[in-house]
């Protein structure tokens, strides 16, 4: 077992990278990701990694170059958050259907305007078709962990796809946390070397990104469809057998305090741990509350979110980004539609909160849970979704 | 001269790495010149296209024109992506995963991919100092979205979005000049090309792969459909191009000009516009006015192949 550090989450982020022995870095910069691309620059610097770190001109070219890198064979990797994802948008959804292995980390940022620099899920949200693994995290040791994971789950050859690991911009990336590093022998154990499907080699002329006509781009995408579902069994068993080498055993659906809970709150990303904190405080007051975490995003895991919220009452639904003049957020209607033929389905609230930075702390979801129960009871009527903590 | 293609095709390597079959139009010289780099170098490359004709016409899924790899990801990024590959087998060779077999990274893309939407990226690729080739292959517009202009029409050429209209005659901004921001970047090697003159483009593109760091080739790739001339007139045209001095050939080699198709007196311009349908609603004064530039540039080039360096 590795070693227990008080870190940035960002430099161990870079760490990991580091130790997964990636091969090249094509990175722009943008807050709050900086510190992660410097970091892999002073490595690579100093010789602590050899690796071709391509400072492109923007993230379009970022993105545009992992393919390049991704498709001779070179394990890659990537940063952003929201105006660079913006950016890079249109590789993004090309990554994918190249099969290109790609880890990028996503320090989540709001998306302009107003310009912002600060933390919300507008940016990821953006992008949620794009074919991507998609994976939420709540701590730096998931997103040490999960670097690993991504490499390994992406470069499987079964499932030859790109990931996204998200981590909340500032709220994770600029904390520091004490981190246990995984020792050499684990990373090698856990991470083989990368193997690609197909790569552009003389010895092996392939062509890649083709053109598809009508009668043809339906299959084209019903097999990147089937190849993104398929990616689960081995999402799973790496998560399995992380386990099994560093003792965290990973689930697509975390839960905390479920058993018997009449009402849940639902939550992606770092603000998972406040509402933990309001759960225990609920609970405390004799209310029947509990807490389901969506670690995994894409592919959705239909099986274990139900189950997860079987015999469930209420689910309230925590948003970090807006459908404008939609049916709610992101979230709450994905949430909506995957239980909309459930018997017995849970009545749905939804609060959109935490735009840019702003704080929500326990209380706000005290206050999130008792408008809920209001709901719930006639007393108040209920909205498709609530922009909560608007300053009047 | 007029034995020249029998003459040129006993020359140049019978194999082909962009194979017949595709679906370019009747005597498209783009495809021609597209075929020409591909013989000039060879099986050993990696190719990334940008989005545009070329790449339209050669990979419908699930066919290929390509018998060397090749990917296409985007209409802007070709630049990018190739570089993307060296670095990745750089690093590989470097890291022992790979052996070093000495192959040449290509970027290619039209007019529109290289000096309008994509030319971030190649600036950005020229400045990296990638070990790479890019391959601009001018037709003058954006030819796959249905002849609209770009950067690179020609003054006074009536695309579908220059129009020559009743009040504003065709393209009023001059070809913006690709070669020279190429040579702007002070990369080792630039140079323009035509399919007309095949030796002269084989030799360059060789040349331009074998050298150390970015190169860039600018080949003039006549489009006889977008320039409304007869599918059999394309070499022709492009040959006066030259003659007339509206597209001249020459290389610059570590800043130092060398026209390599010397034309010791121009003919007019109107002997390479007036075949074409684009240029036909051109006026005296327009056809004097695009004379008086085209004698300037050319002299300027001169001037320049005069210069030390
Ligand atoms: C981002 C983006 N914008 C627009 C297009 C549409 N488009 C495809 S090819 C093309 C024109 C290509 O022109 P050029 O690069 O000159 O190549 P040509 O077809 O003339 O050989 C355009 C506008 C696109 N594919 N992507
Ligand atoms: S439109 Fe022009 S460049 Fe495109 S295939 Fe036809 S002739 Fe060639
Ligand atoms: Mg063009």
């Amino acid at each position: 077992m590795g070693e227990r550090v008080g870190i940035e989450v960002s430099i161990a982020a870079a760490e990991a990278v580091k130790m997964a022995n990636t091969d090249v870095i094509a990175a722009y910069p943008i807050t709050p990701q900086t510190h992660i691309v410097e970091h892999l620059s002073e490595l690579v610097a100093d010789g602590e990694l050899d690796a071709e770190f391509i400072p492109v001109e923007s993230e379009h070219s970022a993105m545009s170059v992992c393919c390049g890198s991704s498709a001779v064979g070179a394990r890659t990797f990537t940063c952003t958050s929201s105006q660079g994802l913006a950016l890079m948008n249109e590789i993004v959804f090309i990554a994918p259907s190249l099969r290109l292995p790609i880890v990028m980390i996503l320090a989540n940022r709001s998306m302009s305007g107003p310009l912002s620099i600060w933390n919300d899920h507008t940016d990821v949200m953006s992008i949620r078709d794009c074919g991507w693994i998609q994976i939420f995290t709540e701590n730096g040791q998931e997103v040490f962990d999960h670097v690993m994971f991504a490499f390994r789950v992406a470069e499987n050859s079964s499932v030859s796809l790109p990931v996204i690991v998200n981590l909340d911009g500032f709220v994770l990336t600029h904390v520091i946390e004490p981190i246990e590093f995984w020792d050499k022998e684990t990373v090698k154990q856990y991470l083989p070397d990368f193997k690609p499907v197909n790569q552009l080699h003389p010895d092996n002329p392939v062509t890649m990104g083709a053109f598809g006509l009508p009668s043809i781009f339906t299959e084209a995408k019903k097999a990147q469809d089937e190849a993104l579902i398929n990616s689960k069994s081995e999402i799973l068993k790496a998560w399995k057998e992380m386990g099994d080498l560093v003792g965290r055993y990973y689930k697509p659906v975390e839960t905390y305090q479920l058993d018997g809970s009449e009402t849940v709150f639902l939550t992606i990303g770092s603000f998972g741990e406040t509402v933990s904190v309001a759960v225990d405080e609920l609970r405390a007051q004799g209310k029947s509350v509990g807490q389901v975490k969506l670690r995994l995003w894409r592919p959705f895991p239909f099986d274990e979110f139900r189950e997860a919220v079987r015999g469930v009452k209420r689910i309230i639904v925590i948003d970090r980004a807006i459908s404008y003049g939609g049916p709610g957020g992101p979230v709450a209607s994905e949430i909506r539609s995957v239980l909309y033929q459930e018997e017995n389905m849970p009545v749905i609230t939804n609060f959109l909160c935490g735009f840019a930075g702003r704080d929500v702390t326990s209380d706000d979801y005290i206050s999130m849970y008792e408008k809920t129960e209001q709901m719930a009871k006639g007393k108040v009527t209920q909205e498709d979704y609530i922009i909560y903590g608007v300053r009047e | 001269m007029e034995q020249f293609n029998v003459y040129a095709s006993r020359l140049i390597t019978k194999k082909e790495h962009f194979t017949p079959g595709h679906r370019a139009c009747q005597g498209c010289a783009e495809a021609l010149a597209v075929r020409m780099v591909a013989k000039a170098l060879g099986k050993n490359v990696i190719v990334a296209s940008a989005t545009g004709c070329m790449e339209i016409i050669s990979s419908p899924l699930p066919f290929t024109n390509w018998k060397v790899p090749w990917i296409h990801v985007a209409f802007e990024n070709a630049a990018a992506v190739a570089s993307g590959a060296e670095a990745g087998t750089k690093a590989l060779i470097r890291k022992g995963k790979l052996v070093d077999k000495g192959t040449v990274f290509l970027g290619m893309g039209g007019d529109g991919a290289t000096s309008d939407i994509g030319l971030q990226a190649l600036s950005g690729a020229f400045e990296r100092g990638h070990n790479f080739l890019y391959v601009c292959y001018d037709n003058e517009a954006y030819m796959n979205t249905g002849i609209q202009r770009s950067s690179a029409t020609p003054f006074g050429a009536a695309t579908t979005t220059s129009p020559a209209g009743k009040q504003i005659p065709g393209q009023v901004t001059w070809k913006k000049n690709m070669p020279e921001i190429a040579v702007a970047h002070n990369i080792p090697y630039v140079a323009t090309a035509c399919s007309s003159y095949p030796f002269d483009l084989i030799q360059k593109v060789k040349k331009a792969a074998s050298i150390k760091g970015p190169a860039y080739v600018h080949i003039l790739s006549i489009c006889p459909t977008g320039w409304r001339i007869p599918a059999d007139k394309a070499i022709w045209i492009g040959r006066r191009a030259v003659e007339t001095g509206v597209f001249p050939l020459y290389e610059v080699e570590n800043g130092k000009y060398r026209i390599t198709v010397d034309v010791p007196e121009l003919r007019p311009v109107e002997d390479y516009l007036k075949p074409q349908g684009r240029f036909r609603h051109l006026t005296p004064e327009l056809i004097e006015k695009i004379q008086t530039r085209v004698t300037k540039e050319y002299n300027n080039l001169k001037t320049k192949t005069k210069l030390e360096t």
